[in-house]
């Protein structure tokens, strides 16, 4: 007999070490650059701002005093209670809507859905200021539909709301829709079984089943609309906010100190809105069975009706704002001179970076989308499939999660403060469109690397394995294999990217320059002098690019999964 | 197996450890593998098979010991600059590649001139018995078809070592025999080096030259498909294989043993008078007898019940023999019928002594 | 010229890395000035190209922002200053930059042509002027008339209640001409005189903007009825069609110049010298002229079209120094007093 599992002798052979071939050498190394990319400039941007805010004007440690002196001006209470007065109040509103207009998508025989799937994703194309814009026209003192506001102002807190209200919708709606199509349809029919109410069966089966989709919904809108500050920018009125705060003290005062205090301030809402949707997530997650029946709405003449009405308000609102910035950007001299035309267009005699502000807008979105596809794709591969760097592997991920819990305008503000030091060896990038670039890229790290790690997930884990005993290196493999069968999701990940580089201004208000004015930039400078006319004309700039771009990116996916139907499984 | 053992094995692992921080998945592993063999790892699950393939493959390096291949220490060795080729149970095709191009993938790592790839493809596709799948994608195939491409895949290269990570357990029961016959007969013909991790005693026994038994990261035994089934080593190794009664007892002299209230014969080599032991013999070995001829290994038992099984009976037996519990045998059809057995029989049974297995109590 | 490389070089990260050495060899050839401007954006192509046709091979990049935002940053920047040149910002803030020691004495060549008031007092000079913009009230005749308000005359016509929520009026944080309203305010007022008149206004207010032309457009669009502003803005509204009357408030109208400077430790003083030599020229202020009513070269305005009349002879006797000495002390009691309060209506 030749087994032997008894132990011989109580030495024990020594601990062996794996030796790495070349292919590991090559992985580790790309996963070193990788790593250290998330470090510099994700956490060293932040620790930066963190430091900021406890120093003084002589970059001299004064402890807690810049807080103390931030929060003994009454300010800050105005502040941060305006700022959660409207994000309470965005959340309650976008997340009824959502839910109404969700569930008509998903659990109704309503009619025309593809049409309000297609428009409710509107808001996304455009930057979150046109709202606000398109709300000065209809509501503004000169505004078509003043009398409805009943004599109160757009300019504060009315006009935040609605506007916030507009650009965060379809943020809520993605979820609520996730939510509401994964219950199992079974329970129905075991409520039907057991004579529960519709009613009934509404509170009992429907609102539990995507309770955790609603509460996430809930805390995505709520930092979205409390850090952001493009809307209070235009229609905010005297009605401030800590994302204006942040601005006013930055960009007006210049005083970076102080803006890193409101900064961490920011922080720390987002920071706890992140983690617990952490833990919703991860309890969703749980509730997932596996055997799921997908549940097939059956008509219903009365409610799919209402649903109808509801869901053509809902739209028509959308196309309001959308259609009002169109009008209003072809108008000569509003309300004075309603011909139309195209001067408004003629952004290269305003203030704001003219024409070059959308070709560089274009460019930085389009390096965005394709840099950031690749980076982001690569390190979520090498995370998930790669082998070895077990600990910082689990670091990375945790590195990759971060961002989504920073608001863009304190991502950009750290930036300042990491890539302005002259002692930085980045500090070339500084005033570039390379660093415009790259805190889009950070700033949109998070879902684009959930979403790439989605789909490696779904891959075959023993791919790398069979390519290892067929002695073909792993960059081969991801050449060939993995890459051509994520192609879906990395092209989801691109449009991701574009859209949002288009769209974004919070990240990078801080960080242009005068050679890389971005088009969403000079949308909130123009507004800012005044040439609010011009500001819409460019918003809509931006609207029919990234619609082009969606366009592009629907036709690309369908040739695709066209091409490729032979070997997806469907 | 004494043939074998004249040369130097073609695997060998020695004192191999694999621990995952705490958790010991192979404690001191050692075993040799010879050339041409057909090696089953079978065991439960979590008893440690599939990582003692993956240290072999180097997907998961081993924390101690050492492996050593066709003379050569490849115990640190990364996957890459190892001699094998691997099938996985959920075939791990590239499913955006057509069936030629999954199997020519290692051919073309080799920088092998295109016609010589095309000859050694058309080859694989006859020998798997598809010589007309070349260009369909592995998502038009069935489950059987896929793991022979999959075989195919691997065997291109012409490796020194198959490793089999339970490649038929997600396929149909039927596709599943007919695969087996299949694999067995390829590997026979080429002849390779091949291990095979199952949790299907069936397949073990039915595919291996040698099968190694494991539980809990410990190697239980290894041995023949016969010798496992027929004299299993350990308590664990008879529960798991086959259907096996255990009855507990003691020894009461050499080559005596107490059990409830009778005793009878059967080799206690290992043991000492007095200790307690375990008896063990399988349903198919326990014979009816016409009449209690005397023997001490034949003994009274009564029908409790009876469970028909399509080629034969099951019967559950129970008498003061057996103690508290009760007992599995097998009866043919034609013994039913004849004898009338029923629930409520009572007839004599024999034991046949070179068929018991005894066992300390307690493990160990 | 080595961080310029770097700049285009990281622009060409990911595309072709060829076309961006190109640039940058392209861009080698000509000497290139970074120039802070708080100028009307639309005046700045015209203006760099204005110089190019002289001096070609100097390469002006402009940083364009409110004359607030642009002194802001000129100071924050002032241990790593940016700026080779300041061209067309505030002469309180150049006074400002020139007390913290951050500009560079030059006498242009020329100098001694233009008007003494338009000239720094020292010798060589720090800075010099380059046009006057002055203060003054765009007053929406249609909107004001639905809402039946009464053309306001003085400044402190605005204070009266009829005028509530009706007035818009540019941040001084942010904004020059802001800056310029409340400190010609609290010359003409005396100090305590002037914050009790802006506390007054403060309750007529309804929204503060960022910049100095913006409540001249919402005037000139009817977003409000009154915008405090400047007088070329509403010239040019007017000339645009809108429904304005350009009010010159009777107590005297504050105002300012835009002028030129060398920051201190450029590394391109010579092109930075020829700038400035070229800003002062008769040339250059024609072209200001078109924007603005009073020029800093003698006999060289002409007037311009809807610019409100007798506006110069109501021009206060600004004091330049104080303003800019005063300056931070007075934003900061602006600010606590009026930008803090946020729900002002």
């Amino acid at each position: 007999m030749t087994e032997t599992s008894a132990p011989l002798s109580t030495a024990q052979p020594p601990l062996v070490k794996e030796k790495l071939s070349r292919d590991d050498w090559i992985m580790r190394s790309c996963m070193v650059v990788i790593g250290l990319f998330l470090c510099v400039f994700i956490l060293l941007p932040l620790y930066t701002m963190l430091s900021k805010s406890v120093e003084n004007k002589d970059e001299a440690f004064i402890g807690l005093a810049n807080y103390i002196e931030y929060f003994s001006t009454p300010a800050l209470f105005w502040s941060a209670g305006n700022s959660l007065t409207i994000a309470i109040l965005s959340t309650v509103i976008v997340l009824f809507v959502a839910f109404i207009y969700g569930y008509a998508l998903t659990r109704t025989c309503m009619p025309f859905k593809w049409f309000f799937k297609v428009v409710a994703l509107i808001p996304l194309l455009t930057p979150s200021l046109l709202g606000g814009i398109s709300l000065v026209y209809w509501f503004g003192n000169q505004g078509v539909a003043k009398g409805l506001l009943f004599g109160e102002t757009i300019y504060g807190p009315i006009g935040i709301t609605i506007g916030s209200s507009y650009w965060v919708f379809p943020h809520a709606l993605m979820i609520v829709i996730t939510a509401l199509s994964i219950t199992d349809a079974r329970l129905y029919e075991a409520a039907i079984a057991l004579r529960t109410s519709q009613v009934r069966t509404f509170f009992t089966v429907t609102l539990p089943g995507c309770k955790y989709g609603l509460i996430s919904a809930g805390f995505v809108v709520f930092t979205l609309v409390f850090t952001d500050f493009g809307v209070p920018k235009v229609i905010g009125g005297n009605y401030n906010m800590l994302a204006t705060d942040v601005y006013k003290q930055v960009i007006g005062q210049q005083n970076f100190q102080m803006g890193a205090v409101v900064s961490v301030v920011l922080l720390v809402p987002a920071i706890i809105a992140f983690s617990v949707d952490r833990i919703v997530q991860k309890k969703q997650v749980a509730l997932l069975s596996a055997r799921a029946v997908p549940y097939e709405p059956k008509p219903h003449r009365v409610r799919d009706m209402s649903m109808l009405v509801f869901c053509l308000i809902v739209a028509a609102m959308i196309l309001c704002m959308l259609g009002m910035a169109q009008y209003a950007s072809l108008v000569k001299f509003w309300p004075y001179n309603l011909t139309l035309g195209f001067s408004n267009y003629d952004f290269d005699v305003m203030d704001g970076g003219g024409w070059d502000a959308f070709w560089n807008s274009l460019y930085m979105a389009l390096y965005t989308a394709v840099i950031g596809t690749a980076v982001i794709f690569f390190g979520a591969y090498l995370m998930e499939k790669g082998r070895g760097f077990g600990t910082g592997r689990s670091i990375f991920h945790m590195l990759a999660m971060l961002p989504l819990a920073v608001p863009g305008l304190v991502l950009g503000l750290s930036y300042i403060f990491f890539f302005n030091n002259p002692a930085n060896p980045f500090n070339f990038l500084y005033g570039t469109l390379g660093i415009l670039v790259i805190v889009s890229i950070t700033h949109f790290y998070t879902v684009s690397h959930l979403t790439a790690v989605t789909a490696l997930k779904q891959m075959d884990p023993e791919f790398e394995s069979v390519s290892a005993s067929l002695k073909a290196p792993f960059y081969k493999t991801f050449a060939r294999v993995t890459v051509p069968v994520c192609t879906p999701a990395i092209l989801d990940v691109s449009m991701y990217l574009f859209l949002n580089a288009m769209t974004t201004v919070s990240a990078v208000i801080f960080l242009y320059s005068s050679d890389t004015t971005l088009a969403s930039v000079a949308v909130m400078n123009m507004d800012d002098a005044g040439d609010i006319a011009p500001a819409a004309a460019m918003a809509m700039m931006i609207a029919y690019t990234c619609a082009a771009a969606r366009i592009l990116h629907a036709g690309l996916t369908r040739g695709l999964l066209k091409h490729s139907q032979a070997w997806r499984n469907r | 197996m004494d043939s074998k053992s004249a040369h130097k094995p073609y695997l060998k692992i020695t004192d191999l450890t694999k621990k995952f921080g705490e958790f010991t998945a192979l404690d001191n592993i050692s075993l040799d593998i010879f050339e041409s063999e057909f090696v089953c790892f079978l065991g439960p699950s979590g008893c440690g098979k599939t990582t003692l393939l993956r240290a072999i493959a180097g997907l998961d390096i081993q924390t101690r010991g050492s492996i050593e291949q066709d003379n050569v220490d490849i115990s640190a060795l990364p996957p890459t600059e190892r001699d094998f080729g691997i099938v996985f149970q959920s075939y791990a095709l590239f499913p955006n590649m057509t069936v030629d191009k999954n199997i020519a993938y290692g051919l073309e790592n080799r920088k092998l001139p295109k016609d010589q790839i095309t000859n050694r493809v058309r080859e694989l596709l006859d020998l798997v018995g598809l010589p007309e799948q070349g260009i369909k994608y592995p998502a038009q195939l069935s489950g059987g078809q896929q793991q022979r491409i999959a075989l195919a895949r691997a065997l291109a290269t012409s490796p020194g070592l198959l490793l089999l990570d339970e490649p038929l357990s997600a396929l149909d029961a039927r596709v599943r025999d007919h695969l087996r016959g299949e694999i067995k007969d390829l590997q026979r013909r080429l002849g390779v080096t091949t291990i095979m991790v199952t949790h299907d005693q069936e397949e073990a026994l039915t595919m291996a030259d040698r099968i190694v038994v494991m539980d809990h990261g410990l190697i239980e035994q290894v041995g023949t498909p016969e010798e496992i089934y027929g004299q299993p080593r350990t308590a664990f190794v008879a529960d798991f294989i086959g259907t096996m009664n255990f009855i507990p007892g003691a020894v009461t002299a050499a080559g005596t043993v107490s059990v409830g209230q009778s005793t009878f014969q059967c080799d206690t080599t290992y043991h000492a008078n007095g200790a307690p032991i375990t008896v063990a013999i399988r349903p198919e070995d326990i014979n009816a007898q016409d009449i209690h001829d005397g023997d001490s290994n034949v003994v009274d038992a009564e029908v409790k019940s009876l469970e028909f099984m399509g080629s034969f009976y099951r019967a559950n037996l129970i008498g003061p023999t057996f103690g508290d519990g009760d007992v599995h045998a097998d009866f043919s059809v034609n013994l039913v019928r004849r004898k009338s057995v029923a629930v409520g029989s009572r007839l004599p049974v024999r034991l046949p002594a070179e068929y018991v297995q005894i066992y300390a109590a307690n493990g160990s | 010229m080595k961080k310029h490389l770097f700049a285009k070089l990281s622009l060409g990260l990911g595309a072709a890395a060829v076309a961006g050495l190109a640039l940058a060899s392209a861009a080698n050839a000509a000497t290139e000035l970074t120039v802070y401007t708080a100028v009307e954006a639309e005046d700045l192509k015209k203006y760099a190209k204005a110089f190019n046709d002289v001096h070609p091979d100097i390469e002006i990049k402009w940083v364009r922002d409110s004359t607030g935002i642009v002194t802001a940053k000129l100071l924050a920047e002032k241990n790593n200053p940016v700026a080779d040149v300041v061209w067309g910002l505030a002469a309180t803030s150049l006074m400002l930059l020139k007390e913290e020691g951050m500009t560079e004495a030059y006498a242009p060549q020329g100098v001694e042509k233009l008007d003494k008031k338009f000239v720094d007092s020292a010798n060589p000079p720090h800075w010099t002027g380059m046009d006057a913009w002055i203060a003054s009230v765009c007053y929406n005749t249609v909107e004001a008339g639905k809402k039946n308000l009464p053309l306001p005359t003085s400044w402190q016509d605005l204070t009266k209640p009829v005028y509530k929520g009706s007035v818009v009026m540019p941040n001084p944080n942010s904004s020059g001409t802001g800056f310029l309203d409340v400190s010609s305010w609290l010359q003409l007022f005396g100090e305590e005189g002037g914050w009790q008149f802006m506390d007054g206004l403060h309750q007529n207010i309804a929204w503060y903007t960022h910049s100095g032309s913006k409540p001249c457009k919402q005037a000139a669009s009817g977003e409000t009825p009154i915008g405090i502003s400047f007088a070329f803005r509403g010239a040019k509204s007017k000339n645009d069609g809108a429904p304005l009357t350009i009010v010159v408030p009777s107590e005297g109208v504050g105002w300012d110049m835009e002028a030129t400077s060398i920051i201190k430790g450029t590394k391109n003083l010579e092109a930075a010298k020829k700038l400035v030599d070229f800003t002062i020229t008769k040339g250059a202020n024609m072209m200001y002229n078109s924007g603005y009513a009073v020029v800093a070269y003698p006999g060289v305005a002409k007037p311009v079209k809807n610019f409100p009349e007798g506006i110069t002879e109501a021009m206060i006797d600004n004091n330049f120094e104080w303003a800019a000495s005063n300056r931070k002390r007075i934003l900061a009691e602006w600010q606590s007093r009026y930008d803090s309060k946020s729900e002002a209506k």
